[in-house]
């Protein structure tokens, strides 16, 4: 595979972290991968632009740090603004429609997602939302299988919530699915 | 799926290295970036049967450590640099007493308070010369999970061998990013474990008469023993001596045990030193940065190699000159104002070979920052 770098951008409590350990984690667990996250601490985790960094490759991965992302995804307004100049030209800058009112012009594919909307309306619960998003990215990049990352998910969360967050990464994947070119 | 495959943050390979390496006491008083180190230790030693301790400052948290290892058990704390400067005191008292025990700093920039949440790796010379007194110690460092569960393993080694605090210096990047570990089987990689006396109780027990092959066997602290335990100078049976003979064969012994085994606590990794005309030499993350410089400029022809020092007290300066003979240019790459790269220039021939490449102002090296400097060097401008 092409080594693929994704930056996941929002604000604290998003669950954007959560996404990047478990999108990371399931390529190394379940995908026999290798992979690296790492994330901004202080203050920027509190609130504020969050962000979190994934590298996903089968050869080794030395710099664990993404300068230019082939996959952005920003979750509110505050963390477009701050990251959509460091887009990879040619890569995919996902944002939610609720959130986001893309201005800039950059040299990526712009795809906007009625994520959050669909969780309340389909689900109800907004803490499965960034378990949309991870589906979504993965239907627009196929980078691991929605498998790989429900075997991640069921490890970490208690028994009673998996039904919501397969019910979420499948909204996901259908809307990223959908949006392919 | 294998158990034994993890996908962890630095900070948590070394707790699982502690515990392999049989750690039974953690005292320590949290501090970004190694809180995690504490976090995990609380969850993972008490379902072992073992301790840990949040203590109210460093100052006793290392104090906690020296005196659980004097009876017996092995003993670590983690910490950043303010917690580290705290920590000096007693660690002078551990190498004078020689107690084995591990100090883990996971480094932030610094002086004081600094930045706490970013990476640097300025307390190298702290963890050389931040105890008065002439003395010795081992500082040792790594770059990646697999590599920081082993060389925490190997600072508890060490400790036990030369009855001698260890310190492991990690850094922000190592200590908070997440990647793949795999916990090597029981016996994979070799555990020392304590060296005990063989006098018999009510038998008289010298506590610092080193054997022929120059180890102290120990007693444990409260047991079948009685001794003097000080930081004073002190003769074999433990009690204060100013006796001038006794002080400089002290003295001598504690610097001389380590000097003198170089050989055997230096940990180094080599890429594509061969024919490298242009030497990197690196440690820690930075070694990450430095790395893929090396094999980005590999892959376009340019000769190109890195040394990785795992091990970077004591300094292996036979290492470092034998590495770097035939280079034209040596590139240290670290996060502060030149560290080690003044050890390299007194280990090399001509230290005017020897640059510097860094950063000290909380960001992560990136190989851009190492490109440009050896863009300069090869006269081509950034």
């Amino acid at each position: 595979m092409e080594r693929l770098r994704l930056v996941f951008s929002g604000s604290g409590g998003q669950g954007v972290i959560t996404a990047a350990i478990i999108l990371a984690e399931a390529a190394v667990l379940h995908e026999d991968l290798i992979a690296t996250q790492a994330q901004a601490y202080g203050p920027e985790a509190r609130g504020g632009a969050t962000r979190s960094d994934i590298i996903i490759s089968d050869s080794p991965i030395r710099y664990p740090k993404v300068t230019q992302p082939n996959v952005l995804v920003c979750l509110t307004q505050e963390s477009y603004n701050k990251f959509n100049p460091i887009i990879r030209p040619g890569g995919i800058l996902l944002t939610d429609t609720r959130f986001v009112k893309m201005h800039a012009k950059v040299d990526a594919r712009q795809i906007q997602l009625p994520m959050y909307r669909t969780v309340m309306d389909e689900i109800g619960k907004p803490i499965v939302f960034n378990i949309c998003m991870l589906g979504a990215v993965i239907g627009l990049t196929d980078v691991i299988s929605p498998d790989a990352v429900m075997k991640a998910l069921t490890a970490r969360i208690p028994k009673g919530f998996i039904d919501l967050n397969k019910q979420a990464l499948e909204l996901g994947l259908a809307m990223g699915e959908a949006a392919r070119p | 799926m294998n158990d034994n495959i993890k996908f962890v943050q630095g900070n948590e390979a070394c707790v699982e290295a502690a515990l392999y390496a049989g750690l039974e006491f953690y005292a320590g008083y949290p501090i970004t970036p190694s809180t995690e180190i504490a976090e995990h230790m609380a969850v993972r030693l008490p379902k072992l049967g073992r301790r840990f301790i949040q203590m109210e400052d460093e100052i006793s948290s290392i104090c906690a450590i020296v005196g659980a290892s004097l009876t017996g058990h092995k003993a670590m704390t983690a910490t950043s640099g303010p917690g580290f400067s705290l920590m000096q005191e007693g660690l002078g008292y551990a190498i004078m007493a020689e107690i084995p025990c591990v100090i883990v700093n996971v480094m932030r920039g610094g002086p004081s308070t600094g930045l706490p949440t970013s990476p640097s790796q300025s307390d190298v010379y702290q963890a050389r010369w931040g105890v008065h007194g002439d003395h010795a110690i081992i500082a040792l460092t790594a770059s990646n999970h697999q590599d920081v569960f082993e060389m925490t393993v190997h600072a508890f080694n060490m400790a036990e061998t030369y009855r001698t605090p260890v310190i492991l210096l990690l850094d922000e990047v190592i200590g908070h990013m997440r990647e793949r570990l795999e916990i090597p089987g029981p016996e994979a990689i070799p555990v020392v474990d304590r060296l005990r006396t063989s006098v018999r109780a009510g038998i008289d027990y010298h506590p610092y008469l080193p054997r022929e092959d120059g180890r102290l066997p120990m007693s444990d602290f409260g047991s079948e023993h009685r001794y003097n335990v000080t930081g004073l100078a002190h003769d074999m049976w433990g009690f204060p001596s100013s006796n001038p003979g006794v002080v400089h064969g002290l003295l001598r012994h504690l610097t001389d045990k380590i000097k003198n085994n170089v050989g055997n606590i230096t940990r180094h990794k080599e890429y594509y030193l061969e024919d490298a005309r242009t030497v990197l030499i690196s440690y820690g993350s930075s070694a990450r940065s430095a790395l893929h410089v090396v094999e980005h400029q590999r892959a376009r022809g340019e000769r190109l190699g890195l040394l990785e020092l795992q091990s970077l007290w004591p300094f292996p300066y036979g290492l470092v000159e034998e590495k770097c003979a035939y280079a034209r240019n040596i590139i240290v790459v670290e996060m502060n104002m030149g560290q080690i790269t003044r050890a390299v220039k007194r280990a090399v021939k001509d230290p005017e070979r020897v640059v510097l490449a860094n950063r000290i102002d909380g960001v992560f090296i990136t190989p851009t920052d190492i490109k440009n400097i050896l863009r300069l060097i090869q006269g081509k401008g950034v």
